[in-house]
């Protein structure tokens, strides 16, 4: 398992990353932690005349957590994220989700802006991203744009993101009410076969407000506005966890793979999605 | 052959310096290069953890770092951790709980596990397998090993009381 040669790169600041990615067009790629893109690189399903490692590069690390919002820096690792008490506090379904997300020596590797970058439906930070209305910030040749995460995935490895531009960090709005993220998977380290990201609020008995994600369960995350809706003013009865399933099951399209038909993840996705609500609103 | 870069770096204290081409993969260079086999390769694709290393102080799969990520690293591998006549204590209790049956994830699971104890020297036998999920054993069925790690915690808390 060698991986094609290539030039490797490690810049210390992003204007370097732009001036080598400007001059090696497509044949260039950054790298974060690269568990993502090495396996690719050592099946020969990527290949990167040039490569541009991150490591060094200032000003991407950084977990902030502010009055109103969250910014992580790229290059936060999944480990960090897990270690780190404020964001816990402020944002605790970060924590739990970053603890599903493959072993932990992976963990020390992987890390926020790959894992959105990266477009693999089976990465489990996009639908999350989505949930908690994450916005994604990218600095090009021309400068800084934001882009909201449920606008970024177009289909599998498609991103809003042009190959030129470098993701710098994540600012999440400081989540409010019950958290849950929820993932079925075959054993420790796998990817998804469902997983659901639930961020919801309560009034008295009420919901008032919900909001609900699906990863691995088409080319792109799917965020589910429909489900959301289907709980906001009810007391999430078993009627609305009804509704609110149904709704998730008619935005997602998963396809047959080695973890299961298409029917077997309907069936999952729907036993995810409950218990993540279930879970979200108990801590509302 | 692509071209080669000047590579430094520390593995279990000593300098090492050589070119390589960036492509090589870190497990590659300890084996084949600098001649350190006790990390192993048992999948070659992520999975098993045979392969673990602490690289700057973080457990990694060594498998899926290219040199040139590790280009200036501190490195070491289970052969920096104890010597035949002065065991660490996580060799010691492997050996006395029977932790390992072939012995190959063994370096991995060792030194993975030093990095579990020092940033938990005292963890339950949950902890125990949550943070050893990146290993992978084909012969024990993992028991002996989670003894073997509790084993290890209790003696080490136990010589640091004393040196106290
Ligand atoms: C055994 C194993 C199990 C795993 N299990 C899971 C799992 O359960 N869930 C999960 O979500 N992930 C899983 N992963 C993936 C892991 O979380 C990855 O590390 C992560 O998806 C990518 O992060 P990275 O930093 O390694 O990115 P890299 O591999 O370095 O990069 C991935 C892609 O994103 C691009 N990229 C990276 N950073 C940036 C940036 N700042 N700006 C622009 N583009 C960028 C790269 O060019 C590349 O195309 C697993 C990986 C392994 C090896
Ligand atoms: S050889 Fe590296 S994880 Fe298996
Ligand atoms: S002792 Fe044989 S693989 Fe673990």
């Amino acid at each position: 398992m060698i991986p094609a040669s290539f030039e490797y790169y490690r810049p210390k600041d992003i204007a370097g990353v732009l001036a080598l990615l400007r001059d090696h067009g497509d044949d260039a790629r950054v790298m974060a932690g690269g568990h993502s893109l090495i396996p690719m690189m050592k099946l020969r399903m990527a290949e990167v005349p040039h490569l541009i490692d991150l490591q060094d590069v200032a000003g991407l690390g950084g977990i902030e957590v502010g009055e109103s919002s969250i910014r992580l820096g790229a290059m936060v690792t999944q480990t960090e994220i897990i270690g780190h008490d404020g964001l816990a506090q402020a944002a605790p379904i970060l924590r739990e989700a970053a603890l599903q997300i493959a072993d932990p020596q992976v963990r020390n590797m992987g890390t926020v802006g790959g894992n959105v970058a990266n477009g693999d439906p089976g990465n489990d930070m996009p639908g999350l991203m989505q949930c908690l209305d994450a916005v994604f910030t990218l600095v090009g040749q021309d400068g800084e744009r934001q882009v909201a995460a449920r606008e970024f995935y177009d289909a599998a490895y498609m991103t809003a993101r042009e190959d030129d531009e470098v993701l710098t960090a994540v600012t999440i709005p400081l989540p409010k009410g019950g958290h849950a993220y929820e993932k079925q998977k075959r054993k420790i380290g796998d990817y998804a076969t469902a997983a659901a990201a639930v961020q919801i609020t309560r009034e008295g008995g009420s919901c008032t407000a919900a909001s609900i994600a699906m990863t691995n369960l088409s080319d792109t995350p799917v965020f589910c506005e429909e489900a959301g809706a289907a709980l906001v003013g009810t007391s999430v009865d078993t009627a609305a966890l009804d509704a609110a399933v149904a709704a998730m099951q008619a935005a997602i399209d998963p396809s047959e793979d080695n973890r299961g038909p298409v029917e077997f993840k309907r069936h999952v996705a729907g036993v995810i999605l409950r218990r993540a609500i279930e879970r979200a609103w108990s801590r509302a | 052959m692509g071209k080669k870069m000047h590579i430094q770096m520390q593995v279990n204290g000593k300098a090492e310096e050589f070119l390589a081409e960036p492509r090589e993969l870190l497990i590659y260079t300890l084996r084949e290069r600098l001649n350190i086999t006790g990390p192993h390769i048992g999948c070659e694709t992520s999975h098993c953890g045979a392969c673990t290393v602490t690289l700057n102080g973080k457990s990694v799969k060594a498998c899926t770092v290219f040199v040139a990520q590790a280009d200036g690293a501190e490195i070491t591998t289970i052969e920096g951790l104890g010597t035949p006549d002065a065991l660490h204590p996580l060799q010691t209790a492997f050996k006395e709980h029977h932790g390992l049956q072939c012995g190959y994830c063994t370096p991995g699971m060792i030194t993975r596990a030093t990095k579990l104890l020092e940033e938990n020297p005292n963890p339950t036998e949950e902890e125990i397998r949550f943070g050893m999920a990146g290993n992978i054993c084909r012969c024990t069925g993992y028991q002996n090993i989670v003894k073997s790690i509790k084993a290890a915690a209790a003696e080490m808390n136990a010589a640091k009381e004393a040196a106290e």
